[in-house]
């Protein structure tokens, strides 16, 4: 088992948001995470990667064997979890390039590997900005400052590319996309996707799931996941709406 | 005046007398008339105290109570200086002028016989380029802040001089350094008065780099004047970086005329010092001038830094830029006042001003002032002013991506000051800036996590 989520409770500022979630996930699966506003989907993201505003007050993470919740954010990515944001910040002054390099040499680090010199670090990026359709030109501006909101994403899916990690949890990556960037930012998903990883896609549509196509999704509703089913449940998400399962739960 | 019994007024007018009885036949000298002046403005304005509207925020009255000893710049021993322990540019190409505790050192210098400038100690321009110095020298002393610029002309010995007069010119490179043992007699608290003249004729690029440093943990007063004319047509870049020893204050005037057509852009970085204090003029005396002012200042500990820029926008159709930005950790404050003043000839005024600060610890403090005076109608000014933290979120998306707190902490305010230092245009003095930049804030982040 890749990772391993107990009984999870998570609060922000005293409210509760996360009110017992249990989800399994094993290498190399894909798993859908879907769920209205307001449900819990990105906390759920946040506190997987660390995000010190919200309190966990209950429960467990276990990451390859290993407690999650007892790891700082930074250590998190090096053993090899990426959060791609919704809303990736905006770093003034820093380059995407600068920023690029210096996470993947502290996970490089953190595996034993060499650090990674600026024209080896250059060989391997062009590789990886064809995959996103990304311009060199790119490495130079501040890292999303001034970006689209389509180019935002397509640089989340660069690092991702980049730092190569275990388990990516996209958090609604989808969201804000035209139906060009979403087709590159899915292309780029299922590319770096191979059995040795695993992916937890948080989203509230079903369109992604065209492209990315989830083993395992989870439907989301104030703070538990209240059903599990294989890819034809988002189907049904999307032609009834969430309606049914509240009732179900209700039921 | 009812704060003057408690400063050192009186003091400094002694100290002036028997400075004057030291000078024997240069009395009869032209410069002579430059001190008399000089004391005689001190004599009427006295020092600044915390009363005053332009030092309120300054904590100006720790120096104006201490009765510093005025440095002969002429008379006693070469002080020893490691060449090691001198902030050297390597691959300069230029002259250098150095100065230990106000003396200028003439084997420490180099002075490049180079085509379009000539960089000289000052007591030698008085005797090479006499009209040249005395055309521009305290020219505009009656605009100065304060009594310590004043005390600066009444002690007047040596000092720097450049002078661009064509094509081609090297940058100079001018060094003040105070250094152990600067004082007279054990105990005695030194002031330098270092004096800068830098002329510039019509259509001539040039570029001056003026270092304050302190080498010694000691107390000091560096108290300076920097004197800058823009030919017509002429571009010229100043950059001043003021590195005093944790125990020195600096006290500086710079001031700078501007002729029609020319661009002036000045850097002024701070990252030391106990007391700092910058008074900065620009005099936009004819049009289609573009004057740029860019600040860093970083403070840690129990520093305080103070920068007073005004900007007179005296003539129509001239712009000017300015973008001051500060990092305050510790108990460290940090003030900015920015004065724009547009007359009412100078229509067509394009004036932008901005101060940023950011606060790395809840001690420090900053008092940010911007002060537009505009009298006239078809302009074009703005200001804004920041104060604030790191953004928490930009810290978290950085560890997600491996960096530690630490790490994404320092990349974020390195990032912060590298506005200010990228806006260097010499290679070899941006690299060097922003090394000195980079080893401040890494003990004022230090010292507050």
């Amino acid at each position: 088992m890749m990772l391993k989520i107990e009984n999870l409770h998570a609060s922000i500022d005293g409210t509760p948001i996360l009110k017992g979630i249990d989800l399994e996930v094993k290498q190399g699966e894909i798993h859908a995470v879907m769920g209205p506003n307001g449900s819990g989907k990105s906390t759920l993201a946040q506190v997987l990667a660390g995000h010190q505003a919200y309190e966990v007050t209950e429960g467990s993470v276990v990451f390859e064997g290993n407690d999650l919740l007892e790891l700082a954010p930074e250590e998190r990515a090096r053993e090899g979890i990426f959060l791609a944001f919704q809303y990736p910040v905006e770093i003034p002054g820093v380059n995407s390039a600068y920023f690029l390099r210096n996470g993947l040499n502290e996970v490089r680090k953190h595996r034993g590997l060499e650090q990674m010199d600026a024209i080896d670090f250059l060989s391997l990026i062009r590789e990886k900005l064809e995959l996103v359709e990304m311009d060199e030109s790119f490495l130079k501006r501040s890292v999303n400052e001034g970006f689209s909101g389509g180019e935002k994403k397509r640089h989340e899916i660069l690092q991702l590319a980049v730092l190569e990690p275990k388990l990516a949890i996209m958090d609604e990556t989808d969201s804000g996309l035209d139906i060009d960037a979403l087709r590159i930012v899915a292309n780029g998903v299922t590319k770096l996707h191979t059995p040795e990883k695993s992916v937890i896609l948080v989203t509230h549509y079903q369109r992604l799931l065209n492209y990315i196509v989830p083993d395992v999704v989870h439907v989301l509703m104030d703070g538990r996941i209240v059903k599990t089913g294989g890819k034809e449940l988002a189907l049904e998400l999307e032609e009834r709406g969430y309606d049914f399962v509240r009732e179900e739960v209700a039921a | 005046m009812s704060a003057q019994h408690a400063d050192s007024s009186e003091w400094y007018l002694t100290c002036f007398q028997s400075f004057e009885q030291q000078l024997n036949g240069d009395s009869a000298a032209a410069v002579h008339g430059l001190r008399r002046a000089g004391i005689d403005r001190f004599a009427a304005s006295g020092l600044p105290s915390g009363h005053d509207e332009n030092w309120r925020h300054a904590g100006i009255n720790a120096v104006s109570r201490t009765r510093y000893q005025p440095l002969s710049s002429t008379e006693g021993a070469d002080a020893a200086v490691e060449e090691s322990t001198l902030p050297r540019i390597a691959g300069w190409q230029g002259s250098e002028l150095v100065f230990i505790n106000g003396k200028f050192a003439p084997s420490l210098s180099t002075l490049l016989e180079s085509s379009g400038v000539r960089a000289m100690n000052l007591a030698d321009a008085l005797k090479q380029e006499p009209d040249v110095v005395h055309a521009h020298l305290d020219a505009r002393s009656s605009q100065y802040e304060g009594g310590y610029a004043a005390l600066n002309s009444a002690f007047l010995q040596d000092g720097a001089f450049v002078h661009f007069t064509g094509d081609g010119a090297d940058p100079v490179h001018i060094l003040y350094v105070t250094s152990a043992g600067a004082g007279a007699a054990d105990g005695d608290k030194p002031m330098t008065t270092p004096r800068t003249l830098i002329v510039a004729d019509a259509n001539v690029d040039g570029m001056v780099v003026e270092h304050f440093l302190g080498l010694t943990p000691a107390a000091y007063l560096t108290n300076a004047v920097t004197e800058i004319a823009v030919g017509e047509g002429s571009h010229i870049q100043h950059c001043k970086i003021q590195q005093e020893g944790e125990a020195g204050s600096h006290l500086a005037t710079m001031y700078v005329t501007e002729d029609r057509d020319c661009t002036f852009t000045s850097h002024n970085v701070s990252v030391g010092g106990r007391l700092v204090r910058n008074d900065i003029t620009t005099l936009i005396a004819g049009e289609g001038i573009t004057s740029t002012l860019n600040g860093l200042s970083l403070g840690g500990g129990s520093e305080h830094v103070d920068n007073h820029t005004t900007i007179e926008h005296a003539q129509p159709n001239c712009s000017s830029h300015e973008l001051y930005k500060g990092v305050f950790g510790g108990q460290a404050t940090g003030v900015f006042r920015g004065k724009i003043h547009v007359h009412p000839v100078a229509q067509k005024t394009d004036a932008y001003q901005s101060n940023k600060n950011l606060l790395v610890s809840p001690e420090a403090n900053i008092t940010s002032k911007p002060q537009l005076e505009i009298y006239a109608d078809d302009v074009k000014c703005s200001h804004g002013s920041t104060t604030g933290q790191l953004d928490a979120d930009a810290i978290f998306y950085l560890q997600t991506r491996g960096l530690s707190a630490t790490a994404a902490v320092r990349v974020l305010t390195e990032a912060f000051a590298d506005e200010i230092v990228d806006r260097i245009p010499h290679v070899l003095l941006r690299d060097e800036v922003r090394a000195l930049a980079q080893t401040k804030l890494r003990s004022l982040l230090e010292e507050t996590h």
